[in-house]
């Protein structure tokens, strides 16, 4: 190996047929053949030195540059040029000289390594070729169908803008009568609310009297009762019986406190009992009553519901995924939590108490009755238009947040909008919403989770629309919530074409669609025969 | 390796089992799911008996020698209980002490396979004898071993000197084997041996009531765990005292300071295989191996001890010393009043017997090539084993696979390997691909070797308990399983969920395991496909620690007796397996978590399941430093850590510390954002290029490390004082490391650092800047200022490093490329150094002697390489493209003599000389790297 090949034979096709044999030292582009001229000295390209020319491929490294080994791995920083005939001429590392694995598909890399190589350029070329052809026609026909998107975008931006000015015009329309109408609501609640005022009034000062009678039948009762000897008086002993009229409810009804209760008296006839009977009625509890003691409080404890158990149950579902695919185990979380707040707090309630006594209110007279129709008519009225005012709203924000999107310099990505896109692998099935959201749910049941709401354009700064970013997804274990990024490329059809998560939590999705393709260039690159040495030239 | 978020990947079956080991762990390791001394009955059992008058007495009367054996019976005064106490003098200047019950109800385990032979012995014999004890001598240096008869206690002393003792503070302890209490007295009557046994068993009697009142006796309960213990308390412990002595080392695998500390106060270092989520630093807690092996070192003498056990085992440590301050210990001195420095260690194990190795050095590495002599040295791995390697839990499918590799060229940064995680296999069955994202594993594996790389796929040891798995079905039907206490097949949770674990103990069992990596029976694998072991710990989610009951059973053997060298059985099937799918012809290369001593012999190791944060960054090199003084010399931690995502800056730093490690792998925990190399912007990529480059133009010098670890059992990576013992600052060094002994490497550990500190060693030495041929003269702390591209190092004066200077995108692709040799003259203008060449991943360097392997050397003028195996044969393609002095005069003229029919005749051969920084460059010598030849300098 010390002995390096100086010079070697190259062949280029020059047009169609002719060829012309042009010499230059091993890994040399053409551009730089002047540079090694054979038998002058050599200077570093970098002017840093100069050699004898006997020291270009010499297998050891004279310039930092390392221009003076352009054909041998002896410099750590030099490159090699192939001229991959049939193919893309290329620039490789030195280091990958003789290395013993193929690089320049002309195999030019690889002369001494003992490294088998098969000149693919041509094969290459040709599949490239084929390639490129097959991505023409695409871009091509892409490009076409992006200009009907274009046309149709300004069509569809125009509608909807029309359709915003009608909207607005109408709205006004609706808020005028939105506002005649509350007029005509509050006209007609006026006399409605007087008209119920007086029915209730009225039914109001009925019910007083029939209390006051219940009352005063009550406060008779209570004096037979009380009155045990039956002198006409109830007396101090009489009422100290009665222990739950206790006033500092102390446990003990002392005489003195009896006393009190009866208004200082000794004892009191019918006549004064009707004035201290304001004192007693509140607590008073009637003696047939008292014997039934109230069964009916202690019996909720016993129908509740064994909820304790499961608050001391563990919540091994915490952290912990149930199923294979983590995708999922958030859901599942989310959903035992609910679960456990959702169960019904039965029986710590009592039942609400209603007094059996009052009576129903009469229903309205037909006077009134009739004003509350027809208030109640402009009611309804007023709430439609404002219902109709609402969906007007509704429907120039939907307008207004679709048009305030950037759906590219020509609007072209217009028509994705408000679409859904889906993708079936072996496990899930990938659904992405442009401008929405993108998701995955899996194959075999279970529940979607969100792997990110729109973000952004996100290609690169002379690019910017060939990505899309898709953020603040279900969050991830211990990690950050999901997020998408979607990478747009020329095609005919719009479709997704592959997903994949290359680092935990943050999903790749390609998708292919005719507005991101660009015009085809005017000239076709593309030589028929497969030489294609232009480059060198 | 990561336990971690097991749960993520668990059925609902196992949730509540899992629970209490993933409540509360998200930041930092859980230390309530590990036991402290205080809550393993044995330990706070053997804690509790303080230093005093040791129990034991020799009965000298019982002594017998034979050439090269004393043994004698030690008995218990207490409770009459004899001990057996074997004596050996070892070759190579060590001494051997076992010790068993002389009775034992049942043969104790004594731990097999660790030793490579029966160590050869070397005559004993009685210097003096009286009724207080024995004194034998030990061979040269008037060493002498004394045995004292009561108290018992073995002091081995050279002249006036002692250097070591055993039993000096009566911490001999032998929990001797004994029925339970409730079945005592029904065998008591079946038992009609003598009245010896009679009297022992009487005594025993009281104490055994004593003895069983301490709870976990003979049951003990750790959370939800039970352990059984059907034999009792076993446990064993004995006290080592090092007069003189203020520094001790090794017991590796803590995440703790290179020097050991004194565990006064807390607990003792800890020795139980465990799979430890998100462990914490400094502190004494166990990890995923143990290597029993200490080391005690002061100016004067390095010495080991190796407890050869595989049970649960703490260390205590602790040192008269200690605290005191530097001024405190001065003046001790001053006025005389000092009584010497001493360190005491006491080693408790939970089953077991006593057999300890004494390596009496003198110097460290005598005390490495003893130890070699006992375990054997670390395995010569392939050369593409010291590459780079590139490394991700997981990479998602063939595809990703293939784009890393690509990704790898398109920013020309090599790597020899690229490793599958758990998630390429079908449902965490190892042996197999899933079928849907690895689906055609050999057009990946050629695919990589088209490339000259090569690939990892894991095989942890916990096979999924699946009918239709063949793997267990084999493991089943041969009855190879682990079994638990009740005789049914032991079964835990890990990763495939519910699982068997094979009985690695078994020889059987290793070698149908190995039969496994058979290209026909691993479907799938290719000759450039390699194995990495995990968990073998072994790691139980549901387990008592996070591994496995210790009440289960291997054969006989309780897993309590067997637990630390588990791992090890592990690596080795592995290891043996791989050697046999190529018919013994290639060197096989697997890394595994857990080891034990001896585990060198069978691979690499790492630091587990790290965190990205500095502080396991820094902690990187006293880890490794520990294990390499104990024989594991090929270690690495995971490049960028493991845990969380590392700083752009931690992730380069950590990229040109792993670079000069041994076992340089990155790796990264599934929920971390991807972290290839390039993925940092343009700069950080060449930052990282320039690590990774530096790492492969000195393989040359890596693998002749190797092959010197290999040969000899000096570690390849060295804590300062292992070469400069008598240097008293270096005994604390851990921050910076020598490569053998010539390279210097003090890497940036610490964020946002503007400079450093480098203490070079050797008051007569200089050293060599390697990236700038800056020379320094040593025993001097260096200050250095940093920038994001620097990686201190420094090549020792008088030492000649050889490099290949062309890097390629894999090692395999610099196999015929040309040397340059660095030579750096020490002060006297002298230097050597050595070149070993062979064919990089066969075992025919061994077998067949295919090697060349020269001494290079510089003296007077003339440069020479000469052989130093003569009896070996190997041709290489290789080259000397350049040679570099460092230090140099410039010459007049330089010439260069060959071998062969031109012998004698001289070429002259061009230089350059750069007067400022003393470089002078030959240009293209050109001789061949396996010729002799010599150049001249005039």
């Amino acid at each position: 190996m010390l002995c390096a090949q100086l010079l070697f034979p190259l062949s280029l096709f020059l047009g169609l047929s002719a060829t012309v044999e042009v010499q230059r030292p091993r890994g040399v582009p053409l551009s730089k053949r002047q540079f090694y001229e054979e038998g002058k000295p050599f200077t570093c390209l970098d002017g840093s030195r100069t050699v004898p020319f006997d020291r270009v491929n010499d297998d050891y490294c004279d310039c930092k540059d390392g221009s003076d080994e352009p054909g041998t791995a002896a410099c750590p920083n030099g490159s090699f040029h192939c001229t991959n005939a049939g193919h893309r001429p290329a620039f490789i590392p030195s280091s990958r000289i003789n290395d013993g694995i193929c690089d320049c598909c002309d195999t030019t890399d690889e002369y001494n390594s003992g490294a088998t190589c098969k000149n693919t350029c041509r094969e290459m070329g040709r599949r490239e070729r084929e390639s490129l052809q097959k991505l023409a026609e695409i871009t091509k026909e892409g490009f076409l169908l992006k200009q009907q998107l274009i046309e149709e975008a300004k069509r569809k931006k125009e509608e909807k803008q029309s359709k915003l000015t009608e909207l607005q015009a109408g709205k006004r329309d609706v808020e005028e009568k939105v506002e005649a109408l509350r007029t005509v609501k509050e006209t007609a609640e006026q006399p409605e609310k007087e008209a119920k005022e007086r029915h209730l009034k009225a039914w109001e000062e009925q019910k007083a009297v029939i209390r006051m009678e219940k009352d005063k039948a009550k406060m008779a009762e209570a004096f037979l009762e009380l009155d045990d000897d039956a002198d006409g008086y109830v007396s101090v002993a009489e009422l100290q019986s009665h222990a739950e009229l206790d006033p500092n409810s102390d446990g003990s009804l002392t005489e003195e406190e009896v006393q009190g209760l009866l208004g200082g008296a000794d004892k009191v006839d019918t006549s004064s009992f009707e004035n201290i009977w304001g004192n007693l009625k509140d607590k008073y509890v009637s003696e047939s009553q008292a014997e039934n003691p109230s069964s009916l409080e202690t019996a909720p404890e016993e129908t509740k519901e064994p909820v304790t158990d499961n608050e001391s149950e563990p919540y091994p579902e915490d952290d912990i995924g149930v199923e294979e695919d983590d995708e999922e185990e958030e859901d599942d979380d989310d959903d035992t939590h609910e679960d456990f707040e959702d169960k019904p707090q039965t029986s710590t309630q009592t039942p609400e108490r209603s007094d059996k006594d009052e009576e129903a209110m009469p229903p309205y007279d037909a006077e009134t009755q009739s004003l509350i129709d027809a208030a109640q008519k402009a009611r309804d009225d007023f709430e439609e238009s404002e219902r109709a005012l609402r969906e007007i709203d509704d429907q120039v924000k939907n307008i207004e947040k679709e048009l305030s999107f950037d759906f590219g310099p020509s609007a072209e990505f217009t028509y994705l909008y408000s679409q859904c896109y889906e993708l079936t692998t072996s496990e899930y099935i990938y659904k992405i919403c442009p401008f929405n959201r993108v998701s995955q749910k899996p194959k075999f049941g279970g529940s979607e989770t969100n792997l990110g709401s729109w973000g952004s354009w996100a290609g690169p700064d002379d690019n910017k629309y060939t990505v899309m970013k898709y953020e603040h997804g279900t969050g991830c274990w211990q990690g950050p919530s999901r997020s998408t990024t979607v990478k747009l490329t020329c095609g005919k059809e719009t479709t997704v074409t592959s997903t994949s998560e290359p680092s935990r939590c943050e999903y790749l999705m390609e998708f292919t669609t005719p507005a991101v393709c660009q015009e085809p260039l005017p000239v076709n690159v593309v030589h028929v025969d497969g030489h294609s040495d232009h480059v060198e030239l | 390796g990561h336990q971690a978020e097991a749960a993520r990947f668990q059925s609902a079956r196992c949730l509540f089992v899992l629970l209490p080991f993933f409540l509360g762990v998200a930041q930092a390791v859980d230390r309530s799911n590990f036991k402290t001394c205080d809550q393993s009955s044995f330990c706070k059992r053997q804690r509790d008996i303080k230093a005093g008058q040791s129990p034991y007495r020799a009965l000298l009367e019982t002594m017998e020698l034979t050439n090269s054996r004393l043994t004698l019976q030690l008995i218990n005064d207490n409770n009459k209980v004899r001990l057996l106490l074997e004596l050996y003098r070892l070759q190579g200047n060590m001494t051997r002490v076992k010790i068993n019950e002389l009775k034992p109800l049942k043969p104790r385990y004594e731990v097999p396979d660790v030793l490579i032979q029966d160590p050869p012995t070397e005559p004993l014999s009685v210097v003096a004898q009286d009724e207080n004890g024995v004194v034998l001598s030990l061979g040269a240096d008037e060493q002498r071993l004394i045995v004292s008869a009561r108290p018992f206690r073995l002091d081995i002393v050279e002249g006036p000197k002692v250097l070591l003792s055993l039993n000096s503070r009566g911490l001999l302890v032998f929990e001797h084997l004994r029925l339970r209490k409730d079945t005592k007295s029904q065998d008591d009557a079946e038992d009609g041996e003598g009245a010896e046994k009679t009297e022992q068993q009487a005594a025993e009697g009281d104490q055994l009531k004593e003895e069983e009142e301490l709870p976990g006796t003979w049951e003990e309960t750790f959370k939800t765990h039970t352990d059984t213990k059907p034999n009792g308390p076993t446990s064993i412990s004995l006290d080592f005292s090092f007069p003189g002595v203020e520094h001790v080392y090794g017991i590796p695998e803590h995440a703790d300071t290179l020097k050991l500390k004194t565990t006064d106060g807390g607990d003792p270092y800890r020795l139980y295989n465990l799979d430890v989520f998100q462990y914490e630093l400094h502190n004494p807690m166990a990890l995923y191996g143990a290597v029993p092996v200490l080391l005690s070192h002061n100016t004067e003498r390095t010495m080991g001890v190796f407890w050869l056990n595989a049970a649960e085992t703490w260390v205590d440590i602790s040192s008269n010393t200690a605290g005191k301050t530097v001024f405190g210990k001065m003046l001790d001195f001053v006025q005389g009043s000092s009584e010497t420095p001493q360190t005491d260690v006491r080693w408790i194990s939970e089953a077991g017997i006593i057999d300890v190795f004494i390596m009496l050095g003198p110097k460290p590495s005598d005390v490495f090539s003893q130890y070699a002599s006992l375990t054997g040295t670390q395995a010569f791995p392939p050369l593409s084993a010291l590459g780079y390697h590139q490394c991700r839990w997981n990479y998602n499918d063939q595809e990703d696979v293939r784009g890393v590799d690509q990704g790898l060229d398109d920013h020309d940064i090599p790597c020899d390997f690229i490793w599958l995680d758990i998630e390429h296999t079908d449902g965490k069955r190892y042996f197999t691909w899933d079928p849907n994202k690895f689906s055609q594993p050999k057009d990946m594996l050629q695919g990589l070797k088209d490339k000259r790389r090569n690939l990892v796929a894991i095989v942890d040891p916990h096979i999924k308990v699946d009918s239709n798995f063949k793997v267990h079905n084999e493991i089943r039907s041969r009855n190879f399983y682990v079994k638990n206490k009740d005789g049914g097949d032991y079964e835990g949770w890990c990763w495939p969920g519910n699982a068997g674990y094979p009985d690695f103990t078994n020889a059987e069992m290793r070698a149908w395991w190995a039969s496994m990596f058979a290209y026909d029976q691993y479907e799938g694998s290719m000759e450039n496909m390699y194995t990495w072991n995990d968990m073998n710990e072994p790691s139980v989610f549901n387990g008592p620690e996070v591994t496995m009951h210790k009440d289960a059973l291997h054969g006989s053997w309780e897993h309590r007796e067997v637990h630390n060298i588990y791992g090890l059985y592990v690596h080795r099937a592995t290891a043996e397996g791989l050697i046999q799918r190529s018919g013994g012809v290639e060197r096989p290369f697997v890394l595994t978590r857990a080891f034990f001593a001896g585990s060198q012999r069978y691979g690499a190791v790492w630091t587990g399941d790290n965190a990205a944060e500095w502080g396991h960054l820094k902690i990187s090199l006293p880890m490794c430093l520990s294990l390499g003084l104990v024989g594991i010399s090929f270690c690495g931690a995971d490049v960028g850590g493991f845990f969380k995502a590392p700083s752009t800056e931690l992730l380069v730093r950590w990229y040109q510390a792993g670079a000069y490690q041994p076992f340089f792998r990155a790796h990264a925990h599934l929920d971390t954002p991807r972290r290839e190399p390039w993925l940092f912007g343009p700069e950080n990529t060449a930052l990282i290029r320039e690590a990774v480059r530096q790492r492969y133009a000195l393989l040359p010098f890596w693998y002749q490390q190797f092959y010197n670890a290999h040969r000899t059992g000096q570690p390849v990576m060295r804590a300062l004082w292992v070469e400069y013992p008598e240097d008293s600052v270096t005994f604390d060094i851990e921050d910076e490391y020598l490569l053998g002994r010539d390279l210097l490497v003090h890497p940036v550990t610490e964020e946002g650092l503007k400079s450093l500190t480098a203490y070079l060693p050797g008051k007569r030495e200089v050293w060599y800047d390697v990236h700038t041929f800056k020379k320094h003269a040593g025993g001097q702390s260096l200050y250095i200022p940093v920038t994001m591209s620097s990686i201190p190092a420094f090549q020792r004066g008088g030492s000649i490093i050889t490099r290949k200077d062309r890097v390629r995108r894999s090692s395999a692709c610099m196999e015929n490329d040309p040397y340059t040799l660095y030579v750096a003259l020490s002060p006297e203008g002298t230097a050597e150094g050595e070149l070993y060449i062979d064919d990089g991943h066969t075992f025919s360097y061994e077998k067949n002697k295919a090697f060349i392997h020269r001494r290079l050397t510089f003296n007077d003028g003339v440069l020479s390489s000469s052989n130093l195996a003569l009896d070996s044969q190997f041709t290489t393609a290789s080259w000397v493209e350049k040679i570099i002095f460092l230090g140099a005069r410039k010459p007049a003229s330089v010439t260069l003599k060959t071998a062969g029919w031109s012998w004698g005749s001289e070429t002259r051969v061009e230089f350059e000389y750069d007067s400022a920084l003393e470089v002078l460059s030959l240009r293209k010598p050109g001789v061949n790297a396996g010729a002799d030849w010599t150049v001249l300098l005039r």
